[in-house]
């Protein structure tokens, strides 16, 4: 038996928080935050060795916890990694800590509770990542909606009751659906909960399909797919500012993981068969997504509709089926989780200033914020793709990937690219460029706290941008693994292309030699 | 990988960010890393130069970008002859434009700001130019149009700026949209992208075809017609040249260096890296000839009408542009790439020599207040005299040779639209100088027109600008020597160096042919010089005759064809009204959250009825149980 490693990463944050609340209220507001900063930064630092200890050559779950725990119902607590799940643990505990960093100033009531709720939200997402039983996760699951409940309900804006109940009621509908799924699969699947044994069995194709839909119901919710979408901008418009880099980062990339880790394996035929109508959503979402954003006058709300056009980037990755699309996917799952979270991060530090999230109420911001402007400036590039930053990686891998299987697929999607610096670019103009606005003549310049909370993002943009192998090589395996479950063709030149296959192979292995190579 | 050659990008790559970083404090002394930086990659590409002409080439790859399945994409350098010539055309033209901005640029706020940009923009072109992949290539692409980005809207508190930054970017993205699609048609098409091994390979898509959503697509020209829209954008071509008149909006070195030298050059490139795959499909150079053309005579005539110097210059740009992309198009790569040498040094001379007016005339940049300036601003007239001579196409000037190897290409070339295209292009030459002495002459003969204020402040700018001027004016006059061709006693040496990656060109006119040619070529810019000094020396009250006669043609012209209203009125405003009207205020909060929210009110709605049947009598509670047995014992007969 080796060191329970992800206990210890579920656990610590969660009995760290709860620690926390025996501390007074009263008495010691300033060392509960240093106490929960001090958890999330350790935490951070355990997730290093997983890392390092991670054999990027089996697809195989790793560090494997199994024990015995609700005997009559065969459920265990059974946890482990593989390489489409690891990169997020040590995201989730990256993002835990700037949202602390971020709300040690903003955050002025229930000071405690919202340090708490941070720890138990934490321990509760890496708890999902690290599930290989279906009810452990759903445990996770449904444990990581109270203390987001909570985030927006208590800590939000003015309208936060409104969106705190229009976010939970969507999940719960989705998760109960889910539930009962993973009911069905229990009794259909010889009553194992192991989602490895799931996804040996063979169902029938029209119980797999019914499956199908009520996993979808939950993941895509969380995604949010369209049409499923419309808690977002309000659940993001509504969170105080940690809230939303936490959803944006990690919670809604819950939903895109779950297709990944159940829907792919366990339901590879429905999985196949739903792929058109997947894409279809994915690039509606995309589109929409992009379009609405247009429209914003709400800072906030249109960051949250990019979101809507960014994640059906990465729905389309995952469903295009092909292994480029799939780990542009994964790798977008974790880009976005670092740009939007970098774009709320900035934007809350520039709320907390101004009290207002109407764009037309900024204006000229980059003469006294030069410093902000130019974390901002990297964040909306990153958001818009350009080469070199990770945001580009991903999509071109998603791109590519679906170009190869579908060229029109591609084709639509690539229209996103254009719609995205439209907005992005006009939302950075209207903030930064054009007259200073009188108002803002005298708002201060970053503090250092706020730009140690933004150089993690700023490392990691320009890092996956430029050196993304050192992330996809986490994957390779585990996604040529899922691939081979799912489709019997995952380099697949499926349709479209009607080009020999042999010559493309054949130049590719040129390709491969032409390395360190002097011409002519 | 040699070191000269790391040097050449990565210095300036570092000057930028010191300079970013740190400038600040530097303040008036922030020029010093940047300048060191480029001159020292200036000297590095010089010794790349000879090393290319003494046989030494480059194909070499850092490190591995990108992986993924079977897509490998590495970070690599190709150093031939192309790249050669690119990189002098590049750091040459860099480098006057640093020293130039030392003086054009003082006392400014963002002094510092402005030098980080500009190595920022030097590091992005030398890598586009460097990259010996179609990723890199589209790394180093996205990047210049960042800088310009960057550098157009350098004066960000003013709205038209912004806006022109926002528009470069954004037009770009509608012609990345086809050159990343093209990227993935050749992945598709040979599994890599990396140069080396597509063009030795080429010949295998020779006769392919692409089957795309019904339509059947011969394979090289699908390629090529999709990475010519990259070129378009980038190198404002029509139908996407709007962003560049508007790009003026940046200070006067940036449009020289980025707007007229190095940067929209970059489609020309993109399409003389390609020529294997261009060669291959006769519509797709007959597609590129023809935009070319057209570009070529839309542009020089907005350029009549214009009266902001900047915007004639930029007008000139475009079409001077197409006047490579006709080259290219016909089959002449080296005479595109030709051209574009000769360009780059008398088109940086004017746009320079536009910011010394400028700078004399305290940031006034209407011609209608200028004119006489010859007597206060004597380096600056005889430099511009220089440019326009070599731009209008006098023969012994640089621009003549490039221009008339183009023209007598076109003319003899195989390709459809090679007359056309001549004609075209023949015509151009006249209207090209018409409009330079226009302009030349509204600006330094004839009485000054401004006010009394600006006329006590004439003179001459200081050496830090005159300087770059007159070392352009040496490069705008002898840069066609490297090509004379063997008509006029030379031996052609462009050509044959360029060669081994262009190619020999399609056509071989006759030398009969081209002193024809050359002869009709030069009397168009003649007549074009003589009509300019006619109408603006002579006759001063012609113009405005003209005007008069033509009111719709001038009209048309002045206001550019109304190109930007109709890109506003079926693009820009339909997407917002599509945006606000009906996808979000009919669709998402109209349908989506009616529904979201229906459904739990429908909930309590039910609920609340439902508790009505609560009332606590016993008989009702019976009543329904009874129903309900009832009903089940039915569904269970039924069912069975």
């Amino acid at each position: 038996m080796s060191f329970p490693i992800l206990s210890l990463l579920i656990f610590l944050p969660i009995l760290g928080g709860i620690a926390l609340l025996g501390v007074s209220n009263k008495k010691d507001v300033g060392s509960v935050k240093v106490m929960a900063l001090m958890i999330s930064i350790l935490e951070l630092l355990l997730t290093l060795p997983l890392l390092f200890a991670f054999d990027k050559t089996t697809p195989a779950m790793q560090f494997v916890e199994r024990h015995d725990w609700i005997k009559i119902f065969n459920i265990e607590y059974y946890l482990g990694v593989d390489g489409i799940a690891i990169l997020f643990i040590p995201l989730s505990a990256l993002i835990t800590i700037l949202c602390i960093l971020v709300s040690w100033k903003s955050i002025q009531t229930k000071v405690k509770e919202f340090f708490v709720a941070m720890l138990l939200l934490e321990g509760a997402m890496i708890g999902v990542f690290c599930s290989v039983d279906f009810f452990l996760f759903y445990i996770f699951w449904e444990a990581m909606l109270i203390p987001m409940f909570l985030l927006i309900g208590v800590w939000g804006g003015p309208n936060r009751i409104y969106a705190a109940t229009k976010f939970f009621l969507y999940t719960l509908v989705g998760s109960l659906l889910m539930l009962v799924g993973i009911i069905t699969l229990y009794i259909k699947g010889g009553n194992t909960f192991d989602i490895l044994a799931l996804a040996q069995l063979d169902l029938p194709v029209g119980t797999q399909l019914i499956l199908f839909w009520a996993f979808f119901a939950a993941f895509a919710v969380k995604v949010p797919m369209w049409p499923v979408h419309t808690w977002l901008p309000d659940a993001h418009t509504e969170a105080p500012a940690a809230g939303s880099v936490v959803l944006a980062g990690i919670l809604i990339k819950m939903g895109a993981y779950g297709f990944l880790r159940f829907s792919m394996p366990i339901l590879p035929e429905a999985t196949s068969a739903m792929m058109m109508p997947m894409i279809v959503l994915s690039l509606i979402g995309i589109v929409y997504g992009g379009i609405v954003c247009l429209a914003q006058t709400d800072l906030k709300r249109l960051i949250a509709y990019s979101s809507v056009s960014h994640m059906g980037f990465i729905t389309l990755g995952i469903f295009a089926l092909n292994t480029q699309s799939v780990e542009g996917g994964i790798l977008q799952m974790i880009n976005h989780g670092v740009v939007t979270g970098a774009l709320f991060l900035g934007i809350g530090m520039v709320y907390e200033r101004t009290h207002t999230r109407k764009i037309c109420d900024y204006g000229g911001l980059a003469t006294n914020m030069p410093v902000f402007a130019s974390f901002f400036l990297l964040f909306t590039l990153a958001a818009v793709g350009l080469p070199g930053t990770n945001g580009f990686v991903g999509e071109l891998l998603i791109l590519l990937g679906s170009f190869l299987t579908r060229p029109w697929v591609a084709l639509i999607a690539a229209s996103g690219l254009i719609i995205g610096a439209w907005y992005m670019l006009w939302l950075y103009q209207r903030i930064f460029f054009n007259p200073v606005n009188s108002k803002w003549d005298t708002i201060k310049e970053l503090e250092l706290r706020e730009i140690v909370t933004l150089m993690p993002m700023v490392i990691l943009i320009f890092w996956i941008g430029l050196f993304p192998n050192s992330l996809l090589s986490y994957m390779h395996v585990s996604v040529s693994h899922l691939l081979e479950q799912v489709t019997s063709n995952p380099d697949g030149v499926a349709s479209g292309v009607q080009l020999a296959v042999d010559h493309a192979l054949d130049a590719a292995i040129q390709g491969a030699h032409h390395v360190q190579h002097v011409s002519h | 990988m040699p070191t000269y050659l790391l040097i050449i990008p990565f210095l300036p790559l570092a000057s930028f960010v010191f300079t970013f970083l740190f400038g600040k404090r530097l303040g008036d002394n922030s020029h010093w890393v940047p300048i060191a930086a480029v001159l020292t990659s200036f000297s590095c590409a010089l010794y790349a130069f000879s090393q290319v002409k003494s046989g030494h080439h480059v194909n070499q790859d850092l490190y591995t970008w990108i992986s993924s399945g079977t897509m490998s994409v590495s970070v690599g350098f190709l150093l031939d002859e192309l790249t050669s010539v690119m990189l002098i055309v590049v750091t040459s033209i860099s480098s006057l434009v640093h020293i130039y901005s030392t003086g054009y640029m003082k006392g400014e706020d963002g002094y510092y700001r402005f030098f980080s940009y500009l190595s920022l923009f030097t590091f992005s072109m030398l890598m586009l130019v460097l990259g010996n992949n179609f990723l890199q290539l589209f790394f180093g692409w996205e990047a210049v149009g960042l800088s310009s980005y960057l550098l157009i809207g350098f004066y960000y508190e003013k709205k038209s700026a912004a806006d022109a930054g926002k528009k470069a970017f954004i037009v770009n993205r509608f012609g990345d949209f086809g050159f990343i699609l093209g990227l993935f048609l050749i992945y598709a098409s040979f599994g890599t992208l990396h140069y080396e091994p597509i063009f030795a390979n080429v010949d295998q898509i020779a006769n392919q075809t692409f089957t795309f959503l019904g339509t059947t697509w011969y394979l090289p020209t699908a390629i090529a017609l999709l990475l010519f829209c990259g070129a378009m954008g980038k190198s404002a071509q029509l139908p996407l040249h709007v962003w560049l008149p508007d790009a003026m909006e940046g200070p006067t070195p940036v449009s020289a260096l980025i707007h007229a030298a190095t940067m929209v050059t970059a489609g020309v490139f993109l399409i003389a890296r390609c020529n294997p795959i261009f060669t291959l499909s006769m519509t797709a150079l007959n597609v590129v000839t023809i935009i070319g053309s057209i570009t070529c005579l839309f542009a020089a005539t907005i350029a009549l009408t214009q009266t902001d110097i900047k915007r004639v210059v930029a007008y000139s740009t475009v079409s001077q542009l197409a006047y490579m992309f006709i080259a290219c198009g016909v089959g002449a790569y080296g005479a595109g790439i030709f051209h574009l040498f000769t360009h780059a040094y008398f088109k940086a001379l004017l746009f320079l020599g536009c910011g010394s007016i400028i700078l004399g005339m305290h940031h006034e940049q209407e011609v209608k207040y200028m004119g006489g300036l010859k007597k206060y601003m004597p380096i600056t007239y005889w430099t511009f005299l220089l440019a326009s001579l070599s731009i209008s196409g006098v023969p012994g000037f640089a621009g003549f040779f490039s221009k008339d190897e183009i023209l007598a290409m076109a003319f003899a070339s195989p390709v459809g639209a090679g007359k056309f295209a001549w004609f075209i292009g023949t015509l151009v030459a006249g209207m090209t100088a018409f409009y330079s002495f226009r302009l030349f002459l509204l600006i330094f003969h004839g009485e000054f027109r401004g006010t009394d204020k600006q006329k006590a402040h004439l003179k001459e700018s200081p050496k830090n600008v005159t300087i770059p001027l007159i070392l352009l004016a040496i490069g705008a006059v002898t840069a066609g020597n490297f090509g004379i061709p063997e008509v006029l006693g030379g031996n052609a040496n462009w050509g044959h160096y360029l060669e081994p990656v262009v190619g020999h060109a399609l056509a071989h006119p006759s030398h009969t042919t081209e002193y024809i040619l050359m002869m009709m070529s030069v009397s168009a810019g003649a007549i074009g010089i003589f009509l300019a000094w006619k109408m603006y020396i002579k006759k001063p009250e012609m113009p405005k005759n003209i005007m008069e006669r033509f009111p719709t043609l001038y009209k048309l012209s002045l206001n550019k064809y109304y190109v930007d209203e109709i890109y506003d009125f079926i693009i820009v405003k339909p997407a917002l009204l599509l945006s606000r009207s009906v996808i979000l205020n009919f669709f998402d909060i109209g349908i989506i959250d009616k529904v979201v929210n229906g459904v739990p009110k429908l909930i309590g709605q039910l609920s609340s009825s439902m508790r009505k049947m609560q009332d606590g009598l016993v008989s009702h509670y019976l009543a329904y149980m009874c129903g309900g047995a009832v009903f089940i014992i039915i569904w269970m007969v039924v069912g069975a």
